[in-house]
């Protein structure tokens, strides 16, 4: 809070808000009746959750072979929804934790709503390797527990098991650190509430008071956790890629691959983000939490990753020509000229094209511009794991076994109903959570409110003094 | 806190007022209960004398307890347990297992943490503690007085003094 602020730096808290207004603001949305809009919303996504549901039962009644996978095609579009998933998981915490570390005040405005995608993110994600082990409900095979067979243990060497773990951890870490930080928010509205609301409320603010070595304990917390989640946030691609990496598939087996899939990830999730923060902004009237300087600020993100990515990807060919090994330069002839071309290239343009857009300023901040990119990477970014996937298997070391794969109307309407479930999920999160973190918000008012810096402050200067005279650090 | 106690507690509109107002308590020698804040004072701390938390140690002795745990299990699973060739490699495979050390390094850090965090605080799912106004989770900065330690007339002269907009007496569990 005292480190001293840019002149350039402009507001991330505009309308001069006061800590009683950023309040009402920001707890109000989970007090009224639910909007028009968000109404619709939930009800299509409810009918999209229907049919994951529907989807789900029907592989179990049916079996995988309702799905188009074939000999060698054993991951199509299924572990290319995991791999997605997982990536716009990577947003979240990249926002909440290496953000933090970095102190950038920007991630407050948007960090709670990330934090949730992410978790959201990950639910979706685990359902595939779940639902493809076909007989699902002996899915806790994966973890290794005594068992009666001796005990017989998992594989600890195989990057499939390192996946399990690393998925796993991810998501309880994610958890525990969104909701560690939700607790002081439930407080505030738990102590707006009255009757069965406050009852709620009592109990998920965990007897929150605000006394101040409990919040000291916080942010010693927040930190740590922070602190940890950001190498795992970096090894959960990481050990994603070598479930690809560590194999002797030609297209696969590159050192390439844990950098690669983790600024892919970043790309994707930061995508994600820009959809549901440019929705929920307008939805819930949060322009004065999340502005524009905020969205350009995760648009530069996004030119970042974007780049790298694209960086990665002629790495990968110009590798594979260098190489000399006949096998590699096929595959990667393959994945660009082969029979899957029209993906690559629509990877090559949703990717690393279409983000070079924000070179331009006003293109950055430009929000029907960030809608539309971020639906665009998106779907780059899905393209991107299904060229990895789906082009690779298809051309083995045997021409005899060549084949070429396209999903069925099951494996299309499980990805689908995974969109429902999110979005599910993130609107009841809307209706029961504050989006924006309060306690947090008001903790950077002073810094970055708009009557403090910018054009329009108008006691900077006052404030100026009485912090360098109260704050030691 | 469990037995009963009358607080006087006075509430300041702004962090800066809260500031000059501990740092006054300080050098009257006036003995603070607590403080409350809707959010992290910066700041506060040192003023108020409080020790920096521990937490992080914690943190390292359960992480250290997850590296063992996934490190030394797995050695023993693959060497005594149940070894198993896999692809011709060593059974005691060291780099193979790093990644999973790592992870379970991460979640048992992070598990213990918050948990250690929740028990020393007082907090968890159900508990309801005792707290003094609705609007200090949304914009009053409190300081709290026991009254058993600090008359009530020196509190009103002290919240006057320091500029608190309202001072209130309440009986807490």
């Amino acid at each position: 809070m005292s480190a001293p602020v840019s002149q350039i730096r402009e507001p991330l808290i505009t309308g001069h808000k006061t800590y009683h207004q950023i309040t009402e603001d920001l707890i109000s949305p989970t007090e009224k009746t639910p909007s028009f809009a968000w109404t619709v919303g939930f009800i299509i996504s409810a009918i999209f959750l229907g049919l994951y549901v529907f989807s789900v039962l029907w592989t179990i009644y049916m079996g995988i072979g309702t799905w188009n996978l074939n000999r060698t095609v054993g991951w199509g579009w299924d572990i290319t929804n995991f791999v997605w998933w997982v990536g716009i998981g990577h947003a979240g915490t990249l926002i909440s934790a290496i953000l933090l570390i970095f102190r950038q005040k920007w991630r407050t405005g948007v960090n709670r709503a990330a934090e949730a995608m992410t978790i959201f993110a990950v639910i979706c994600a685990g359902q595939f390797p779940l639902i493809h082990m076909g007989r699902l409900w002996m899915g806790f095979f994966i973890f290794p527990y005594v068992n009666t067979r001796g005990p017989l243990w998992p594989n600890f060497n195989s990057p499939l098991l390192w996946d399990v773990f690393a998925i796993s951890t991810y998501f309880t870490v994610s958890l525990l650190f969104w909701y560690t930080g939700l607790v002081p928010d439930f407080a505030t509205v738990r102590d707006r509430a009255k009757g069965f609301r406050k009852k709620v409320y009592n109990f998920l603010s965990f007897g929150w008071t605000g006394s101040a070595k409990h919040w000291q304990r916080w942010e010693s917390l927040s930190l740590i956790l922070a602190g940890l989640s950001t190498p795992l946030v970096l090894s959960v691609h990481t050990i994603v890629s070598f479930d690809f990496a560590t194999s002797v598939i030609p297209g696969w087996h590159t050192t390439i691959f844990p950098p690669y899939f983790v600024a892919g990830a970043i790309f994707s999730g930061f995508a994600m983000v820009q959809t549901l923060m440019l929705v929920t902004r307008t939805v819930l009237n949060l322009k004065d939490y999340i502005t524009i300087e905020h969205i350009e600020s995760m648009n530069k993100v996004i030119l970042l990753t974007g780049t790298i990515v694209g960086v990665a990807y002629i790495t990968e060919l110009f590798i594979a020509w260098y190489s000399g090994y006949i096998y590699e330069q096929f595959a990667f002839f393959n994945r660009v000229f082969g029979p899957y071309w029209w993906s690559y290239f629509g990877m090559m343009f949703c990717n690393v094209i279409s983000p070079q857009l924000y070179w331009k300023k006003s293109w950055r901040r430009n929000i029907t511009l960030t809608f539309f990119l971020s639906i665009v990477i998106n779907i780059g970014m899905w393209f991107e794991r299904f060229v990895i996937i789906a082009t690779t298997l298809a051309r083995d070391y045997l021409p005899s076994s060549w084949s070429y794969y396209s999903p069925t109307w099951v494996e299309i309407c499980l990805f689908l109903g995974t969109l429902g479930l999110f979005f599910f999920c993130y609107l009841i999160f809307t209706r029961v959570a504050p989006v924006v973190a309060v306690a947090e918000i008001k903790s950077i008012l002073k810094s970055a409110g708009d009557q403090y810096v910018g054009k329009n402050a108008v006691h900077q200067h006052h404030h100026g003094d009485e912090h360098s005279e109260v704050e030691s650090h | 806190m469990a037995n009963h106690k009358e607080v006087i507690y006075g509430l300041y509109n702004d962090e800066t007022e809260l500031l000059r107002a501990v740092k006054a308590a300080k050098n009257q020698h006036i003995e603070i209960m607590d403080v409350y804040s809707p959010f992290p004072v910066h700041g506060l701390d040192p003023i108020l004398g409080l020790e920096e938390s521990r937490l992080h140690i914690a943190g390292f002795v359960y992480g250290m307890l997850g590296t063992l745990t996934a490190f030394l299990g797995m050695t023993w699973i693959f060497t005594k347990d149940w070894p198993v060739i896999f692809g011709g490699k060593p059974y005691w495979s060291v780099p193979a297992f790093i990644p999973i050390t790592f992870e379970l390094t991460v979640l048992f850090a992070s598990i213990g943490m918050v948990v250690t965090f929740y028990i020393v605080s007082g907090m968890g799912p159900g508990i309801t503690n005792n707290y003094l106004d609705d609007r200090i989770t949304d914009d009053k900065f409190c300081i709290a007085f026991d009254k058993s330690e600090v008359s009530e007339s020196d509190a009103q002269a002290f919240f006057q003094s320091t500029g608190a907009a309202e001072v209130n007496v309440k009986h807490i569990n």
